[in-house]
């Protein structure tokens, strides 16, 4: 399944088919801003100006797109060793959590060890919340989709616990304490939100192309993916390396929970993520399961949260026009593979 | 006695193939058929097309007496003929009686008329004089009372000429006894049978007459009364001249494999070993001949690791590596040359550099540092390797998916010959090749043996088998039935093959 979902996504080299998607998906939203009764153009520059106009929109851009590109890399992990991750929401919001008590509840540590450690703890704590799934995997066979997507649920409705009650801060809002100064990801282009967390996925899409296409553990993951039988033939041992994926994929999750904590909000407040794990399923597929291609597309949707912020103010039109414009990109471009993926998994 | 069928000259090509060569055949009202051959042989591909799954290229096709066209299953069985094929076509948990009427259910408007369908089917099973539960899900049923559904499908749609493939391969010897008593109800109740089988046992057991096809073509037919295990097995292997190579007549005294009491106890759809015994020397090939699906590809697989054995013991130059990994095997210097290519052989989306390191990737000089690839010397090693074996590929990027059969074939054989190799398992190394390429193949395997490593060859192709190995075994239902000499006569092989000791 692994195989033709990567072959109807690289069905050309070409950017076409997302560029001419795009551009469909602005000309449907017009549509609707015209029936509705506003100026598409007007609302389409707002949103553009708003996304890199400014130095404060690029920032808000960016900031938009860095916990996209995490779980966007968590997504294309897993699935290049042949595991569906669809429960990449949990992972990410247990890695804040956890990344919100490390970096909350300890003091006294030097700054650049605290935010380490923070982010590890989160990034350990999501691939924690994924050993169940990936050993239900390997040694009962039980499908991967349902069981990470259970998961998921029981993590958002723990930590939502967690914050209003065991480790509510003091105040009428459901939120952890601060992080300590020592833990938090500094800024870097104020007064934007634009932390370094930015430049660490930045860092590990790269890490991620070099694990996955230059080191032999990589090397075999994508064996396993593409023919999880002929590795076996020739010695790989596939349960060990789908568990692998699976929990590197998951620790991705964590850290970029962590990072969002750490960097964005500085502490852990119950409804954060308006869905980022979700987001990243299909903005890896957007940008066609290779880390770099993540890039790209996170920025795209990074564009789309933050210009539609701007819009929204600039000219009245509401908000849901932004998402409308987000799903619809979605929908085109990678829908149809996504149709095709859950037909193919159900033909194998 | 009237006929029910008679072809003339019928003929079927397939690209490079002739699959049926001109056959004329006859089958009487009434009578058991026994359409025999080996494998490739093109018992399957006749009644297939008889059925309407291919289009014939000549020859024409009478029915009781009447001539037809037939160019769809659905008008095969509008004239009475209905085929029960070797894979079932039940859908597994839906009822007996919802698989027996699905496609021809009766109806009440938009509603399934159960009880009209029971009713039908009680009459039918009573008829037939047939037991079973027809509330029954189909994956609670054994495999002999799954073949069973398939036939009360057909017979539902009235099918008088029925035409059976394989049918006993997938059987115990106890549902083979069950089906042969079915085919003498249908008989009685006034039905044909063309029963297709590679096995002469059965064929003496249950057929009237028995028709040979060898290569695509007619060789005779005989009534049962007048054939002998003998003359059957000539017909169905034929007489040929070989040119045997030079072998070398008392084996080495180095033993490099040593295979003691193996037994195995696998799925339903698996052939179970049972108590394996041999030993393969240094500087010979050994053969494993015998018909597909008795125990060969349960036994290679118990050989690399990754199948569990029951019982037994697996020496490779005196070391017991019954337990240990595939990969254990790997750098010992065990090759494996899979039947099924695509499935074990390659990862198909992979580059032919990936494809030929692949289990050594972890090791230098492929691996640096840690964890890191070795780029430069993956390209190198597979560049040397593309030249030195003739790979006919663009470049080494090129993805293995778009090679041609042949050259895919020595993306495997350059991986799995190009390290220290003191054993080779080929299993079908030549099937689907052109004979060039077959004919390179082979060469790399006695090549291998002159060079002191063993070779075990398991293959369908009988001539392939006699013609290179030097000592040959016969797989019949998971056991060694007999061994024989290369040179030994067709015959004995024929007999061996279809499960008569000599």
């Amino acid at each position: 399944m692994l195989k033709r979902t990567l072959n109807y996504l690289n069905r050309s080299s070409s950017i076409l088919p997302e560029l001419i998607a795009i551009a469909l998906a602005f000309l449907i939203s017009a549509i609707i801003l015209l029936i509705t009764g506003y100026q598409p153009i007007r609302a389409f520059s707002a949103l553009f100006r708003g996304a890199f106009g400014s130095k404060f929109g690029l920032g808000q851009t960016l900031t938009q797109a860095t916990p996209i590109l995490f779980t966007s890399l968590s997504f294309l992990l897993a699935f290049r060793s042949g595991i569906f991750n669809i429960g990449i929401e949990g992972q990410f919001l247990i890695g804040a959590f956890a990344a919100a008590v490390v970096g909350s509840g300890i003091n006294g540590l030097p700054p650049v060890i605290h935010v380490i450690l923070s982010l590890f703890i989160g990034g350990l704590f999501g691939a924690l919340w994924c050993l169940i799934p990936a050993l239900l995997k390997v040694f009962t066979g039980a499908s991967e989709v349902i069981t990470t997507m259970m998961m998921s649920y029981i993590a958002s409705h723990l930590t939502s616990y967690l914050v209003n009650y065991h480790f509510k801060a003091p105040g009428w809002v459901a939120q952890t304490n601060p992080v300590q100064p020592s833990a938090v990801l500094a800024k870097i282009l104020p007064p934007t939100q634009l932390s370094i967390s930015f430049l660490i996925s930045l860092g590990f899409s790269i890490l991620i192309f070099y694990f996955l296409f230059k080191t032999y553990l990589g090397y075999q993951i994508c064996a396993v993916g593409f023919n999880p039988s002929t590795a076996e033939n020739r010695g790989i041992q596939v349960q060990s390396r789908i568990i692998m994926a699976f929990l590197l994929s998951a620790f991705v999750a964590g850290v970029g929970g962590a990072g969002e904590v750490l960097g964005v909000h500085g502490r852990f407040v119950e409804g954060f993520s308006p869905g980022y794990g979700w987001d990243g399923i299909a903005v890896s597929l957007v940008g066609r399961l290779h880390p770099f291609g993540c890039i790209i597309a996170s920025v795209l949707f990074g564009m789309l949260r933050a210009g539609g912020m701007t819009m929204t103010r600039a000219t009245k039109v509401p908000l849901d026009i932004s998402l409308i414009i987000q799903s619809l990109v979605i929908i085109l471009v990678a829908a149809p593979s996504f149709i095709k993926f859950v037909i193919l998994r159900r033909k194998n | 006695m009237s006929e029910a069928l008679a072809l003339y000259g019928f003929t079927k090509y397939f690209p490079g193939v002739l699959a049926n060569d001109h056959i004329d055949l006859s089958i009487n009202q009434g009578e058991i058929h026994g359409l025999l051959g080996e494998n490739g042989a093109g018992k399957s591909v006749l009644m297939s097309t008889l059925y309407g799954l291919y289009r014939p290229d000549d020859g024409k096709v009478f029915i009781r007496g009447q001539e037809v066209t037939i160019e769809s299953p659905a008008q095969a069985i509008s004239y009475g003929i209905g085929m029960v094929h070797q894979n079932f076509t039940l859908i597994e948990n839906m009822t007996v009686w919802e698989n027996i009427v699905l496609g021809k259910e009766i109806r009440r408007g938009f509603v399934l008329d159960k009880n009209r369908i029971l009713k039908e089917l009680h009459q039918l099973l009573q008829n037939t004089g047939f037991d079973i539960d027809l509330n029954a899900k189909i994956y609670e049923l054994p495999i002999g009372l799954q073949q069973r559904v398939e036939i009360l499908k057909i017979l539902y749609r009235g099918a008088d000429i029925l035409i059976f493939d394989e049918p006993t391969a997938v059987l115990t010897p106890q549902e083979v006894d069950q089906l042969f008593k079915t085919f003498r109800q249908l008989i009685q109740n006034g039905k044909t049978i063309i029963f297709i089988s590679h096995k002469l046992k059965e064929i003496f057991c249950i057929c009237d007459r028995v028709t040979v096809l060898r290569r695509g073509k007619k060789i005779g037919t005989l009534s049962i009364d007048e054939a002998t295990p003998e003359s059957l097995a000539e017909m169905m292997v034929g007489r040929k001249v070989f040119f045997s190579f030079e072998k070398s007549k008392p084996p080495h005294p180095e033993v490099i494999l040593s295979v003691k009491e193996l037994s195995t106890s696998g799925g339903k759809k698996q052939q179970n070993l049972q108590n394996i015994n041999f030993d393969i020397h240094a500087f010979e090939i050994l053969g494993v001949a015998g018909v597909e699906g008795n125990g060969q590809t349960e036994m290679v697989e118990v050989l690399v690791g990754l199948q569990k054995l029951q019982r037994g013991k697996i020496l490779f130059q005196n070391e017991d590596i019954t337990h240990f990994s595939p990969k254990k095997r790997i750098l010992m210097g065990i090759s494996h040359i899979p039947e099924d290519r695509p499935k074990r052989g390659i990862i198909s989306d992979f580059s032919v550099k990936d494809n030929l390191i692949l289990g050594f990737e972890d090791l230098p000089p492929f691996k640096k540092g840690l964890i890191s690839r070795n780029d430069s010397a993956i390209k190198q090693f597979s560049q040397a390797k593309i030249q030195e074996f003739e790979i006919a590929t663009p470049d080494e990027n090129t993805l293995v998916k778009n090679l041609s059969g042949g050259n895919q074939q020595k993306v495997v054989l350059a991986r799995e010959l190009s390290h220290d190799v003191k054993l080779v398992i080929a299993s079908q190394p030549t099937r689907g090749l052109d004979i060039a390429a077959s004919e390179y193949v082979r060469n790399k395997l006695i090549e291998l043996k002159n060079n002191g490593s063993g070779v075990l060859l398991v293959s369908a192709d009988l001539d392939e088998i006699r013609s290179i190995s030097d000592r040959v075994i016969v797989l019949y239902e998971g056991q060694i039935i007999g061994e024989l000499t290369p040179d030994a006569d067709e015959y004995q092989y024929g007999l061996l093959m279809g499960g008569t000791a000599c």
